[in-house]
């Protein structure tokens, strides 16, 4: 029982993927500004902006509900945190884990987006309203995609837990290179799921100013931010466990550090992502993510079915 | 019309707006993501600085002038010492003209640059504005050190300019217009080739060619739109007539035909300005120019980077001008905006609005003043207005009055 | 040929340069030789015409005869434009723009700046300014 609670509040739960968000954060933010030729912020800049987010007045507008506007955040981050406890970090699968758990994790990363929707309709403001309902048409677009993507994996390994995932693929390293195209659409729809560039349109700041979280203030506002940053190092710890998940083997330290190093490449590669593209406009948008990732992402499943198929033989 | 605008909502884009560099209002009505309707106010940034011309010499005048905006100064200055020139009569020196020429160009380059960064981030690609930006900044220091100051160059005085370009300073701009030259050349590949780039503009504000002619567009949002119209070919001013460079045109239409002509533009920028250097004739920086300004009015036309600017002075024979008018380009090409941005989404919105380069507190000469209680909008005389005001700062506790006898009625009529 | 991530080589290529951020106020920087900062009143020289006066546009000169042929001049550097017209007028150069651009308070008052008479050794005006056409 109090190892559980550990589990879930400290390592590697709430507390340190709090830490690790900042610290992913960063990076982002400075390899950010280090593409752009800039400096970028000091390394405690993540943990500084939280912390004068969080001293801030919480101001919430005359009309709306204050319960559903201040149980919005907390929903995000809980949702988020929860995710984390069945990825796999340094064993395969982990105390939590059951035959079935990767559909919870995609479910529970699809609760932030809900919330942001929810926050920003009630938010009784015009530009909340325009952020939210963005929000939600961004979710139609990039889930079926990413859904396709990360359950093709599931197919050809035959299990339905993200440890027997790792499992099989460490006893088949080779079979991981059958989802190469998986990988790419998952990052394409995390891109979406995160609201980055260039799908970060529900929260446009020259269109809509911050899109669900223009009335957001003070700490719920910080809760908001947490919950995103943690939702990337949790989708990117996601795509990381389902298409690379080498060196699970290794135990213990070993396979911590490379967990790490996996997550903070798939941040730079997101980092990456947000230099060199212009943002899309949401019919564009819609329009990319039907008629190219979700044709690519069906064509994994077609790829994953084939090859157990063979396999099989 | 009720039932329509209870479906739709209204959306305020301004005053105060991440879009907007300044005070404007764009109030857009919408159907989910389509702009139904979009109205325009301005007058958020009135300083009344024509009136304040009236009440200066016209040395203090031309420092007022030039603070109409910040980022085509030198336009400003240039067109309004055109005009006081043409009444005196003065004949500028050659050297004179070409100076004037080349820091008109050096402000064209820092003003196109600055607008290809925030092109960039209206559509969220920051990447290009940090970019541009940095290679801005070799012209903004190139213009510190030729004039003195980054911003509000202060080169014109009436007769000619205030400072000259030595030996190293050519060397070093001959040097810097290489550079840019080579980094201007590369923001042309990303602009023709970067696929989101070219899918967030291409196809975005429509303006056909005449509805350009039509709304009166001017500057590079006309010369998209494939209208021929550049006053230093028309109406050749400085050394416009000397020097040869091309009319850029694009038959796109669109912003992106816009972002292709002002690229464009910067290339002939950089041509010019080595012509202009390498030509620069010898002689004296400036004529002496009398302090009292003889009777008579003017009209002068000037290319500034986002079009053509207009001014209007009429001297009485007196040290003051007796009226000064300024037209600023974006007045201009304002009402094109809301034509463009009919039925277009409203994530176009900004990129559009940007793309005519608005300058609002250069295009507001006017502010609608609506009386307290029933909101009805007089015509009252300047002595009304100037009572009021005394009686309004009194109220405040400040009898402005005592304080400066140059603002008293009546000294400037 | 049209491909999205145009910029991709640019911008890896920028991890290796030196930002181009200035890292003022930690490093200061210097004005060109033409920068027009705080001016700068050399009051042996001031024949007390005033013509800087007259053209001022903001009024932030204020020229007052103190004894015979001696004067003494109100500089206010909150309402200065620095377009250094006065500058250009002063028929002695009496007038010099200095480099000084950090010119920032808190207190309205501690721009206002009086020179009189008889500066230290420090401040001797140097002789007709080269770059000051």
């Amino acid at each position: 029982m109090a190892g559980d609670l550990f589990y879930i509040l400290v390592f590697p739960g709430f507390l340190f993927l709090a830490v690790f968000a900042l610290i992913a954060d960063y990076i982002d933010r400075k390899l950010h500004a280090k593409l752009q030729n800039r400096i970028g912020p000091p390394w405690y800049q993540p943990l500084a902006d939280l912390i004068k987010l969080a001293a801030k007045e919480d101001l919430i507008p005359r009309q709306v509900d204050p319960w559903l506007f201040k149980l919005a955040p907390v929903f995000a981050v809980t949702a988020v945190v929860t995710a984390a406890l069945y990825i796999p970090i340094w064993r395969h699968g982990t105390p939590m884990s059951f035959n079935g758990d990767v559909i919870v994790v995609l479910y529970l990363l699809t609760i932030p987006t809900l919330t942001f929707f929810l926050g920003g309709w009630y938010s009784r403001s015009v530009y909340s309203m325009i952020g939210a309902a963005r929000s939600i048409m961004q979710l139609f677009a990039y889930e079926i995609p990413l859904f396709l993507s990360i359950l093709a994996p599931a197919l050809l390994a035959d299990s339905w837990s993200l440890g027997g995932m790792t499992l099989f693929y460490a006893h088949h390293p080779w079979y991981a290179l059958f989802n190469a195209v998986g990988l790419f659409t998952a990052l394409i729809s995390l891109l979406g799921k995160l609201e980055r560039v260039p799908f970060d349109i529900p929260e446009a700041e020259t269109e809509i100013v911050a899109g669900s979280f223009t009335e957001y203030s003070g700490r719920l506002l910080a809760m908001f931010r947490l919950a995103l940053s943690i939702e990337m190092i949790v989708g990117a710890a996601l795509i990381a466990a389902v298409f690379l998940p080498f060196g699970l083997n290794l135990g213990g330290p070993a396979a911590f550090g490379l967990y790490l190093v996996k997550v903070l490449g798939i941040v730079a590669v997101i980092a990456l992502a947000r230099t060199v593209f212009a943002r899309l406009r949401i019919d564009q948008m819609i329009n990319f993510c039907w008629q190219f990732v979700a044709p690519v992402a069906f064509l994994q499943v077609i790829i994953d079915l084939v090859a157990k198929g063979v396999i099989a033989r | 019309m009720s039932e329509i605008r209870s479906r739709n909502v209204t959306i305020p884009i301004g005053p105060q707006h991440p879009a907007l560099k300044e005070p404007t209002s764009f109030s857009v009505t919408l159907s989910g993501e389509k702009i139904l309707q979009v109205g325009v106010r301005l007058g958020y940034n009135h300083r009344g600085i024509e009136k304040a011309c009236e009440s200066r010499s016209f040395i203090q005048s031309l420092y007022l002038i030039e603070r109409v905006c910040g980022i085509c100064s030198h336009s400003h200055s240039s067109c309004f010492v055109q005009a006081v020139e043409e009444i005196a009569g003065l004949q500028l020196p050659p050297r004179a003209m070409y100076l004037r020429t080349i820091v008109a160009e050096l402000e064209r380059l820092h003003s196109h640059l600055l607008w290809l960064g925030v092109a960039g981030h209206e559509i969220g690609f920051d990447t290009l504005l940090m970019y541009t930006w940095r290679d801005r900044e070799i012209v903004m220091d190139l213009l510190a050190a030729i004039t003195g100051n980054r911003v509000n160059y202060g080169m014109n005085t009436f007769g000619g300019v205030r400072r000259d370009i030595s030996h190293e300073q050519k060397a070093d701009i001959l040097k810097a217009m290489d550079t840019l030259e080579e980094r201007t050349k590369y923001y042309i590949s990303v602009a023709t080739e970067e696929t989101t780039l070219i899918q967030r503009l291409s196809g975005v504000g429509v303006l056909s060619h005449d509805d350009a002619i039509r709304l009166g567009a001017v500057g590079p949002t006309a010369r998209a739109s494939n209208v021929k119209r550049d006053i230093r070919k028309d109406d050749p001013y400085a050394a416009y007539d000397q020097v040869p460079f091309d009319l850029i045109t694009s038959d796109c239409c669109d912003v992106y035909g816009r972002t292709l002509v002002r690229v464009g533009e910067l290339m002939e920028s950089y041509k010019l300005i080595r012509h202009l250097l390498n030509n620069l004739p010898d002689g004296p920086l400036a004529v002496k120019a009398p302090r009292k300004i003889p009777t008579g009015e003017a009209v002068s036309r000037y290319e500034a980077p986002r079009g053509e600017d207009v001014h209007y002075v009429r001297a009485n024979g007196s040290e003051k001008p007796d009226r000064v008018k300024v037209r600023a380009p974006t007045l201009a090409n304002v009402q094109a905006v809301a034509h463009m941005l009919k039925d277009r989404y409203l994530a176009d919105l900004p990129i559009v609005v940007a793309a005519i380069d608005p300058c609002f507190s250069c295009t507001d000469r006017l502010i609608d003043l609506t009386r307290d209680g029933d909101g009805r909008c007089d015509v009252i005389t300047w002595g009304q207005l100037h009572d009021y005001s005394m009686r309004w700062y009194k109220g405040q506790g400040m009898d402005l009055a005592k304080l400066n006898n140059r603002f008293k009625c009546g000294e400037s009529s | 040929m049209k491909h999205p991530g145009r910029m991709v080589r640019q911008v890896l290529s920028s991890m290796l340069r030196k930002p181009a951020t200035v890292r003022y106020p930690f490093v200061k920087v210097t004005m060109p030789k033409r920068f027009r900062g705080r001016l700068r009143f050399y009051a042996e020289r001031c024949i007390g015409c005033r013509l800087c006066m007259r053209d001022c546009p903001t009024d932030a000169i204020q020229i007052r005869k103190i004894a015979d042929k001696q004067f003494e001049a109100d500089i206010d550097m909150a309402k200065c434009i620095y377009c250094a017209q006065c500058v250009d007028s002063c028929p002695k150069k009496a007038l010099e723009s200095t480099l000084d651009f950090e010119l920032a308070q808190l207190d309205r008052d501690k721009l206002r700046q009086t020179f009189r008479g008889q500066p230290p050794a420090s401040q001797k005006p140097p002789e007709d300014p080269q770059d000051k056409p």
